[in-house]
């Protein structure tokens, strides 16, 4: 563990802290323990209910003695407890004789006086098992019920909702009472009744189970399971078994949400990747077999801004993505519009070349990649503000990237059909692309009109790559991985379709995960492309036909 | 034409069109050149790898044989894809499917052949006594057979493409929607193949082939008779592809490729015709698989992999579309440098390939025969 006092924690400015990323999550809530820690330290001075013969029974004998002694501490607790539990768990805790220490770095404190003593020089470590370490872990929890951060409160909350010790219902009905967050409220009420089912009183634990149908946690179904096992009252029975299904059904609704939202993570990603692909072949009729490539592009330009501000900028890591995000479009965009120039244009009118042509490119851009960045994946790390999620129920838990991700995939959207209906260069492509002579006899330039377009989709591949570096590997194969499901949503909503494109790239998404569900990940992805295949027979034009007469369809 | 309410004097009188005489299978320089190759297949190659002594220049290393054997499956599926996409026009980036029926149907046998001598001694295939399997499932039902599993070969390729090809020309999906569509195919398969439970040996596939109809497979002899056999079934396929195309069936092919829509509106289904050669090219596919497995003495669900299907199309580009020699001559020549550039430069290969695609559509629309015969026309 780290030993460190007001001091060293006073030099760990925010820009250290940021430095220090890379140090793991679980270091990191460590740091920020041992910061709280301190801030309690700061408060001592005020009350004096911490004893010697507390301290004593705390720290030395055997730990099922020290493990009332904590509890009974923990039961009225003030700053100097708190801080001296901390202690504990962070070993920092040393007897000499019947004297008890806390240590800063070399100097030792009375935790009673909170003054600085000399160390003595057989003072030994207190030594925490497991049984120990948890009743610690579950008693600092329980304290920081009582902290001022709302975060800290729900976080200790999560942390004790496993454990039911009927010992601690005055803290947390005490917390309960103080605590003015509605939803905090309620957790506590939930934690409270968890706590009450194993009451000796009828009338108690029949309340308990009322008010636990209401949670829609997994540890509920276990907690109300394991009393419906051991419960002798039919009266209390019954009610626990209509409570275990309220819950049951609470989950299942979780459940299915989980399913939505992975479905539409999936989907929000298809959707970009397919947006780009709904320009270069949707709207001018090139397939891009190297699009997949073209997304590698940006995820790497998303890599190498990593880089450079992880060497640059370290001050302002959190925010690379906002400057990777132009870097990999602007990437892509050129390196699409190099292609367009250099090979595609010659093909047009002929599909069948072009898909070879483009497989060729993607083939070379795959070898490049790997001579240059090396065969194996790099890493790109998410920003701090995207770690994390939202817990909406108690099964379900929102990451925040891929909620970002949504988010982004509608801007992008957003921004491409105010661009193609919108704007002059929109109404170009649409109109070179609807009918390229007379397009020409007006005085559009067709050719570099071609160029833009295929630059623009070639760039929302790169945002793709982007984004997908948030959620995935980042490697010269992240192209093949997406090259069919992307094809198979332009072919779906129909060519020449945006609102297709968004409907396909969303009900695949939605549909794969429910399928998957149902038979597991490969065979609901097989299930998907039967399924598109046979949906293709009943609608070759996918979803959404254009209108029209034509012989060739 | 000939309604009978028409004045009779308003319509040029009916002649009947003259087809012109078939031309022969094959001409006089085409005939000693087949001859040749079938001389330098059949006596040749057999002469120099088994009866020259090993330090003779002139010996044909096993190495040679084992590779020249591949290449030859490969062009195989090379001409395949020349009949429907070269003839047809129908891209089908789904041939590596039907490549790796035909071998897996093969190693299936393989497998049953190796009999009591697998690492586990068990009637059962090791990786079936791997999970724990007690009988055989029961698509391995005829694999104890020879004569089942040859005509599993090309039952189970011609029906997986008769199935598909029946709905896909049905709804009349073409162009690159079916290429995609075919795409989307081999890859679903190769999801379904890598599984352990569909009972193909998962990601490992087949392989430790001990015999072939109770002979031991990795003989010099055994070798050398596969090599034979794959030139026979090459030279064979060559001549049936140049018949069929000669024929009439395959004049209304090129009229589908060039023009769907007059042939549909000049009275001709194209369904049945497409249907028909895309089995056939299917098959050919399947057959070339099964040839492939007991000379390479691997199959895995690798060969599905879209990558492979679309080599295939490349092979016949380079060669050149619709000239059934062509693609022969592409699959040589691509699969030659990759075995030459995959152990001298492993790193430029790729880079190659993808040069060889995108020149080859660019600048060589019909391939190297087509450059070639450009050479002796100016000359």
């Amino acid at each position: 563990m780290f030993f460190l006092n007001k001091h060293t924690l006073k030099t760990l400015s925010p820009t250290l802290m940021h430095k220090d990323r890379f140090i793991s999550h679980l270091t990191r809530s460590t740091l920020v323990r041992i910061f709280f820690a301190s801030i309690l330290y700061w408060c001592i001075g005020a009350a004096h209910a911490l004893t010697a013969e507390q301290v004593k029974a705390m720290a030395i004998g055997d730990t099922e003695s020290r493990v009332q002694a904590l509890a009974k501490a923990a039961a009225e607790p003030d700053e100097k407890i708190a801080a001296f539990i901390q202690a504990l768990a962070d070993d920092a805790v040393k007897t000499a004789g019947a004297q008890v220490l806390v240590v800063q770095g070399s100097r030792a404190i009375n935790p009673v006086t909170g003054a600085e003593v000399p160390l003595p020089a057989d003072a030994e470590d207190v030594i925490n098992n497991n049984l120990m370490r948890g009743e610690l872990d579950n008693v600092l929890a329980a304290l920081a019920l009582f902290s001022k951060d709302e975060k800290r409160r729900r976080q200790a909350i999560k942390t004790l909702a496993g454990d039911n010790d009927e010992a601690r219902l005055p803290l947390i009905e005490k917390a309960y009472a103080a605590e003015t967050v509605p939803a905090l409220k309620s957790q506590l009420e939930l934690l409270r009744a968890a706590i009450l089912l194993g009451s000796g009183d009828q009338a108690k634990r029949l309340q308990a189970a009322g008010l636990l149908a209401a949670s829609g946690d997994p540890s509920t179904k276990t907690v109300l399971l394991e009393r419906l096992k051991s419960e002798a009252d039919p009266q209390v029975k019954a009610a626990l078994q209509s409570s275990l299904r309220s819950v049951e059904a609470t989950l299942a609704w979780g459940d299915k949400l989980a399913a939505v939202f992975s479905g539409l993570s999936l989907g929000s990603i298809l959707l970009l990747v397919a947006l780009g692909l709904a320009i270069t072949y949707g709207l001018m009729g090139v397939i891009n077999m190297a699009h997949g490539e073209l997304m590698m592009i940006g995820a790497y330009a998303t890599y190498v801004v990593q880089g450079v501000f992880q060497k640059f900028l370290p001050g302002l890591f959190d925010w690379y993505l906002l400057a990777a995000v132009p870097v990999a479009f602007m990437a892509a965009a050129l390196m699409g519009a190099a292609l367009e120039r250099g090979i595609i244009r010659f093909l047009y009118g002929r599909p069948l070349e072009t898909l070879l042509a483009t497989w060729g490119i993607s083939l070379m851009l795959q070898q490049l990649v790997r001579s240059i960045f090396g065969a194996q994946n790099v890493g790109v790390e998410n920003p701090v503000w995207m770690s994390g999620g939202v817990q909406v129920l108690g099964n379900v838990s929102l990451p925040y990237n891929r909620l970002v991700i949504i988010g982004f995939a509608i801007a992008v959207l957003l921004g491409m059909a105010w661009l193609i209906s919108r704007t002059r260069l929109g109404l170009f492509v649409r109109g070179v692309t609807q009918n390229r002579p007379i397009a020409s006899c007006m005085g559009v330039n067709t050719a570099r009109v071609d160029t833009y377009a295929f630059a623009l989709g070639s760039g929302i591949a790169g945002l793709a790559g982007c984004a997908l570096s948030q959620v995935g590997n980042v490697g010269p194969d992240l192209g093949q991985g997406y090259i069919v499901d992307s094809f198979m949503v332009v072919v779906l909503g129909g060519v020449g379709q945006l609102a297709g494109t968004v409907y396909a790239a969303l009900g695949l998404g939605i549909l794969n995960k429910f399928l998957e569900g149902w038979t597991g990940a490969v065979l609901a992805k097989i299930a998907v492309l039967v399924l598109i295949i046979i949906f293709i027979q009943k609608r070759p034009q996918g979803i959404f036909a254009m209108k029209g007469r034509s012989a060739e369809a | 034409m000939n309604h009978p309410s028409n004045p009779p004097n308003s319509l040029t009188p009916y002649q009947s069109v003259e087809l012109p005489s078939r031309a022969p299978l094959l001409s006089r320089t085409g005939w000693s050149f087949f001859m040749l190759a079938l001389i330098a297949v059949c006596a040749v190659a057999p002469l120099l790898n088994l009866w020259l002594p090993q330090d003779s220049p002139y010996h044909m290393s096993t190495y040679a044989v084992a590779l020249l054997g591949k290449i030859m499956c490969y062009a195989i599926c090379a001409l395949a894809m020349d009949l429907i996409w070269g003839y047809t026009g129908i891209l089908s980036l789904g041939h590596g499917l039907f490549f790796a029926i035909g071998g897996y149907v093969m190693g299936m046998y393989l497998m049953r052949q190796i009999g009591l001598d697998g690492n586990y001694k068990s009637t059962l295939p090791d990786f079936m006594v791997f999970l724990d399997w007690k009988e055989l499932p029961w698509h391995w039902t005829f694999s104890d057979s020879f004569i089942a599993t040859l005509f599993l070969i090309v039952l189970v390729p011609g029906l997986v493409a008769f199935v598909f090809g029946y709905f896909a020309f049905r709804s009349r999906i073409k162009g690159v929607y079916f290429s995609i569509i075919t795409q989307a195919l081999t890859f679903a398969a190769m999801l379904l193949f890598f599984r352990n439970e569909t009972g193909f040996g998962g990601n490992n596939g087949f392989t430790d082939f001990k015999r072939i109809l109770d002979l031991p497979i990795a003989t010099p002899n055994m070798r050398m008779t596969l090599f034979v056999l794959t030139g026979l079934t090459l030279l064979g396929f060559f001549l049936f592809a140049r018949w069929l195309v000669q024929s009439k069936f395959g004049r209304v092919l090129q009229a589908i490729r060039d023009a769907e829509t007059r042939v549909m509106f000049s009275g001709y289904n194209p369904l049945g015709y497409k249907l028909t050669i895309w089995v056939i090219s299917a098959v050919m596919c399947g057959v070339a698989g099964a040839l492939y497995v007991p000379q390479v003495g691997i199959i895995n669900p690798g060969e599905m992999s879209p990558a492979n299907s679309i080599e295939i199309a490349i092979w016949a580009a380079v060669g050149g579309r619709a000239t059934l020699i062509g693609p022969i001559v592409g699959a040589f020549i691509v699969n030659g440098a990759k075995s030459w550039l995959t152990v001298a430069y492993p790193e430029f290969w790729l880079y190659f390939l993808g040069m060889l695609f995108i020149a080859v559509t660019l600048f060589l629309p019909n391939g190297v025969l087509g450059l070639v015969k450009k050479w002796r026309g100016t000359k």
